[in-house]
């Protein structure tokens, strides 16, 4: 019984791999793919693994149980062996080894624009997460979006990244891996997307209630339509000012929101010394409210009356016609 | 506490019995655990000490002078320390009493010393709510000072029962052991005066 | 929410409407339920008027053995309450967008799922079974510091009824298990939740690093006569290097806990965005803690796998000096790995490629363990009883758990896997077969021992295969969840996500997995009321010192000291039919400690001055503090040098379980 059943559990995930299509094995950019490589190559020596495992396993507890033919039997006394030790000490550091050489290439390699996108001019997008929407500058193009990011394809995107209130992580499964956006802190990621189209994005580090609908959209278009969008969002899309950005980042959820200028004329969250746009008052939830602290430089002090004013607190589903028909997709 | 039958006399009065040599032990193993903590605390030290947020500097608040006192009064503390362990072992309980006595004097001056200190930080605009930088240098102090104020409130202890029940091996393990705390306090000190103030100084 | 700007002048000011977490059907029954329940239980102990028994034989005692089994009652209760909440958060991502719980409610609850589970269960549970049989395997009678080890305990226990009651009372912490900042902190947090982690924690943990002290002092120095280091059983090893990195890893945790109070306690800029702080630091301390932690839960469960491995196969362990240096190796590695939970944090390819190879390395030894345990029971009889069917079922289940670890220490990989369910799917792999499967085992196997009679082997089977089934069923789904980028602690998922039937599938795994352990609870309470009293005090025919003595233990364990002059010494004893006869020459008068009520009282007045700084009364707190320092001169004045057994009680003692030898049942068969 024991057997069939170890059997299934050996069986089961094959079956759900041929069941179901999973974005991290369906790269849809050479950095993704990059990291499924990698990801398949180690499988293989997984694989490997448990099958020896296993079999060794099943076959040793199968063999020397105890029946009732061997009540009689009184096993050797029997200390170890050097050689076998040797072998079990030596295979795992052949495979480690197998498996450290391409992690590093890899690490080192998702440093850069992926390789065969060297010549072509990278766009730099900024990435500032707050609670609980993403915001994109576009400081080139002096654009600025809020929970969509549009970008042109077979161009790699460099996304400086950053964070207005706690720690979260910018993750686009098909196009890459995820990393960090910190208060004063920036870190850096390149995507690239083969095709059009449009990839689910969001953050994977918990930061508070908002935390499951913080989510974006990413879409690819081609040069002409990417330009397009660009040449009408500069003419059409409102002005961010200073103290509607001061709304922005109350911890709300909202829709999506374009603008013909960005944040980062008066602040770039990156920046150790920036301004810190905290608030206690707007986090108070459940449960017994604790002391709070007035910082010199937080966002109370500067907006007193910020709650009277914009305190609804709730889902702000604001949406403008900017991002197009998101739903589409 | 299960063996305290066995004696051994040919030992020092601390280690006569199995149970003293295991508690002993045990201390050492707790100042093993001292020294993860505050290197720990030097390590968010290191990490934070330029963070000033606007802040006073090193160079804003730190009194050379009134430090060098703090460290003579330590250092000599511990070697006053020693000399009453030395009168331990020569079984002169009249002299441990005074050296401990002494000890504790000199780690009461380096306290107040301390106290000031934090006094005249605080007058200079430098509490531990205005900067990372701030936040590390007062809790890595206070830690500090925090042990050394337990360190007399449990010497003082120690002293009364040496008061009452003279020379034993458990009263003369209990003065060994606050004696190995004493030093490490010193030792602490040490590092603190190098990594915290010559280096702040000199940055 | 509230716009209420709070800046207190006054330093105790209590705000009763927010005292108590009201408006929660879920929460108000369970307030019910408490109330209900300690009412009961004073009641009921009045009744049967057995307060006095329970003060002089438990709640004041300072016996390894008694204390032992105060932990591992804790660790029970503890398993529910994680349970619960694990099958709450089941039950909200059973289907999209349910509404069962709200995501406030739902942050809680996988907050303190993890943290109750890792440091009120897992810990107390393996501190509970070292407490117990480490000195009978050494051939002590009580561990270094008998009364330091009472300590120990009310300090875990205070701290875990002061974090328990965070969410009738206060309000839970609710920045998940690792509490990183700037979310934990006081401007994104501003409730008392968090206090509650940072000040139950910290209780928690001093008595933890005074555990790791007392059991490296008690293995150092109290082995019996000719038990050499390379001849301390593998439960022993692995205690001991447990306790080593117990004092190695702790202080980090209490030095992050302490500025995470004076973060939010004092405003003081340690992890905060304002005032140059850096969340970054956190992490780092947390897991410098943290990582070392999953191994003094893991090495201790590899030995309790290595003794249940060994005794059931009929055959010493194999490779013995390997196991050992391999326990070695993983305590050194695991204290330069830590990096590994945040390779996303962007510390550059050189610092991940770093500790890439430090955690694949990891592997290597446990590899090695893995294989020494396959090879100890080749050519043994291998014998399936409860305890070792969880031996077994470790094997295949640690395996899938390693092999997906190496795959997350891949740096590059990882940033596709980083807080996804295919992290979470990971560690209840490693975690539950590493630490839970073991508890299970040295229970089944260690029961007889504690009270002198056995779990039921029948009932034990279907506690096993409920559990091992519902546990596959549950988390193996979650593998395919994360890697098709369902992320973890995340209350809901929209129905396009497709994410539905395996997230069903997982809820209805945690039902079986949920029917397993009251199986293991109704196993309890048989065999208490029926199980067969008149056994062996040697049942499972065993290697190792504690199984030369009586069932349940004399409080003295021992009569007489034994010399040991092999491993598996009793074993060996028992070829030669050596030293299993006492002689009355050889009884002598046995020293043992008091029993106090100090130790009690220190963890009710840390639990006082807790709860107060929790609430952030800063006077009361100082003021319950006054009774910590009163406990510790107390103690420094107490002279109580223990009380002598008398030969006559110890030849009565003796003479009655040494007579029973030979009419006793065979229960195993």
């Amino acid at each position: 019984m024991k057997k069939i059943l170890l059997s299934l559990t050996a069986l089961l995930p094959l079956l759900v791999l041929s069941g179901c299509n999973m974005v991290v094995f369906e790269p849809q950019g050479p950095v993704a793919r990059s990291i499924t490589d990698l990801i398949n190559w180690s499988l293989i020596w997984m694989l490997l693994v448990v099958v020896v495992v296993f079999g060794l396993f099943g076959y040793i507890v199968w063999k020397y149980r105890e029946r009732p033919e061997n009540k009689d039997y009184e096993p050797p006394e029997e200390h170890g062996s050097t050689l076998l030790e040797i072998i079990w000490t030596g295979i795992p550091i052949l495979i480690v080894i197998a498996l450290t050489i391409p992690t590093v290439k890899t690490l080192y390699a998702l440093e850069e624009a992926p390789k065969g996108y060297e010549e072509k001019e990278p766009i730099t997008i900024h990435v500032t997460s707050a609670d609980w929407k993403w915001i994109f500058s576009y400081p080139e193009q002096g654009i600025e979006t809020v929970n969509y990011v549009n970008i042109p394809e077979d161009t790699p995107v460099l996304f400086k990244m950053t964070s207005a209130s706690t720690m979260q992580s910018f993750w686009v499964p098909a196009l890459g891996g995820q990393k960090y956006t910190m208060p004063k802190m920036e870190t850096e990621m390149y995507l690239v997307a083969d095709n059009p189209g449009s990839y689910d994005g969001q953050n994977t580090n918990f930061n508070g209630r908002g935390y499951a609908d913080m989510k974006f959209e990413v879409l690819a278009q081609t040069d002409e339509k990417f330009n397009e969008w660009l040449a009408d969002v500069k003419e059409t899309a409102p002005k961010l000012t200073e103290s509607e950005y001061d709304d922005l980042l109350k911890p709300t959820h909202m829709g999506r929101l374009t603008f013909s200028n960005t944040h980062l004329e008066w602040v770039n969250h990156a920046d150790p010394h920036s301004k810190a746009y905290t608030n206690p008052e707007l986090y108070r939830g459940h449960g017994y409210q604790g002391k709070t602290f007035e910082e010199e430089d937080n966002y109370k002090s500067n907006q007193p009356n910020v709650m009277e004013n914009h305190g609804q607190g709730g889902h702000d589903e604001s949406e403008d016609n900017h991002g197009g028909d998101h739903n589409e997709h | 506490m299960i063996m305290s039958a066995k004696v051994d006399t040919s030992l020092p009065l601390e280690y006569q019995t199995e149970q003293d040599r295991m508690n002993i032990l045990g201390f050492w193993v707790f100042l093993g655990a001292e020294i993860v903590l505050f290197a720990t605390l030097f390590g968010v030290y290191g990490v934070l000490y330029e963070r000033f947020a606007g802040g006073p500097t090193h160079k804003d608040i730190f009194v050379i002078k009134d430090v060098m006192i703090q460290t003579v009064l330590l250092l000599t503390s511990s070697f006053t320390m020693g000399i009453a362990i030395f009168e331990m072992r020569r079984h002169n309980l009249k002299g441990l009493i005074i050296w401990l006595v002494i000890t504790l004097a000199l780690g009461a001056g380096f306290l107040f010393m301390e106290i000031n200190e934090f006094i005249h930080y605080a007058h200079e605009g430098a509490t531990m709510q205005t900067s990372a930088f701030l936040s590390s240098l007062f809790v890595l102090l206070g830690t500090h000072g925090a042990h050394v104020t337990l360190g007399i409130g449990w010497a003082t202890m120690v002293i009364i029962q040496l008061l009452k029940r003279g020379l034993t091996p458990t009263t003369a393990r209990k003065t060994f052991i606050i004696g190995l705390y004493w030093h490490f306090l010193d030792v602490v000190w040490i590092f603190i005066f190098t990594f915290v103030y010559l280096k702040g100084l000199v940055a | 929410m509230k716009a209420k700007i709070t800046m207190e002048v006054t330093i105790m000011s209590i705000k009763w409407d927010e005292f108590f977490i009201t408006g929660d059907p879920l929460i108000l029954g369970s307030q019910i339920a408490i109330v209900l329940t300690m009412i009961g239980a004073v009641a009921g102990i009045t009744y049967l008027k057995k307060w006095k028994y329970l003060w002089t034989e438990w709640l004041t005692t300072v016996d390894h053995k008694k204390i032992g089994m105060m932990y591992i009652i804790s660790a029970v209760l503890m398993f529910f309450r994680g349970g619960m909440d694990g099958l709450l958060m089941k039950a909200q991502t059973a289907q999209p967008e349910m509404g069962f719980l709200d995501s406030q409610h739902y942050n809680e609850i996988f907050t303190t799922h993890g943290v109750i589970m890792i440091l009120f269960m897992a810990m107390p549970f393996l501190i509970g079974l070292m407490n117990v049989v480490i000195p009978l395997q050494i051939g002590a009678r009580d561990v270094a510091f008998p009364q330091l080890n009472a300590l120990s305990f009310w300090l875990f226990f205070s701290g875990a009824m002061l974090f328990n009651i965070s969410f009738v009372i206060g309000g839970s912490p609710d920045a998940g298990w690792t509490s990183y900042f700037p979310l934990a902190g006081k401007e994104f947090s501003p409730g008392i939740g968090n206090n509650f982690y940072a000040v139950a924690l910290q209780i928690a943990g001093i008595g933890t690093l005074m555990t790791g002290i007392n059991f490296i002092v008690t293995i150092l120095k109290m082995r019996t006569k000719g038990m050499t280091l390379m001849k301390m059983p593998m439960f022993t090893w692995t205690t001991f290097v447990t306790s080593i990195l117990i004092v190695a890893a702790f202080p980090i945790f209490t030095v992050a806990l302490a500025l995470m109070t004076f973060d939010r306690l004092y405003g003081t800029h340690f992890f905060t965005v304002s005032g140059g702080g850096m969340d970054m630091l956190w992490a780092n301390l947390f897991w410098l803690w943290g990582h070392p932690e999953v191994y003094i839960v893991a090495l201790p469960a590899f030995g309790i796998f290595s003794e249940v491995i060994s005794t059931f196969s009929r055959k010493s362990l194999f490779g013995y000096k390997s196991m050992v240096f391999s326990i070695l190796g993983i305590a050194l590695l695991s204290m330069v790995v830590w990096v590994h939970h945040f390779y996303t944090m962007g510390s550059g390819p050189a610092v991940n490629s770093f500790f890439s190879i430090t955690t694949m390395a990891i592997a290597i030894p446990t590899g090695v363990k893995m294989f020494n345990w396959l090879f100890t029971m080749r050519k043994g009889r291998i014998k399936i009883s409860s305890a070792m069917l969880w031996a077994l079922a470790f094997v295949p289940c640690f395996v899938i758990g390693g092999v997906t670890g190496v795959m997350l220490a891949m740096g590059a990989a990882d940033y596709q896997y980083h807080n996804t369910l295919f992290l979470v799917a990971h560690f209840h792999y490693v975690l539950i077969p590493g630490v839970v499967f073991a508890v299970f085992a040295g229970l089944y196997y260690w029961w007889p021992k504690m009270f002198g009679f056995m779990l039921n082997e029948k009932i034990g089977k279907w506690h096993f295969w409920l559990f091992v089934i519902g546990f596959n069923v549950t988390f193996m789904p979650m593998f395919f969840l994360g890697l098709n980028g369902a992320v973890r602690r995340a209350y809901t998922y929209s129905a396009e996500s497709g994410f539905a039937p395996l997230f069903m599938l997982s809820a209805i795994g945690s039902i079986i997995l949920a029917a397993g352990f009251a199986v293991f609870c109704y196993n309890i309470y048989w065999s208490i009321r029926y199980a067969d009293r008149n056994i062996s005090s040697d049942p499972w025919d065993a290697r190792t010192l504690e199984w030369s003595t009586a069932s349940p233990v004399q409080f003295y364990n021992f009569a007489k000291l034994q010399e040991v002059k092999s491993l598996d010494p009793f074993w060996h004893m028992k070829k030669k039919n050596e030293g299993l006869t006492l002689y009355d020459s050889e009884i002598e008068e046995i020293h043992m400690p008091s029993n106090s009520w100090l130790p009690i009282y220190m963890g009710v007045i840390f639990g006082i001055a807790g709860f107060l700084l929790v609430f952030e009364w800063h006077i009361a707190a100082a003021l319950a503090a006054i009774g910590i320092f009163a406990g510790l001169i107390i103690r420094s004045f107490d002279y109580n040098e223990g009380f002598h057994v008398k030969k006559d009680e110890i030849h009565r003692i003796e003479n009655a379980w040494r007579k029973t030898e030979g009419e006793v049942h065979d229960h195993v068969s």
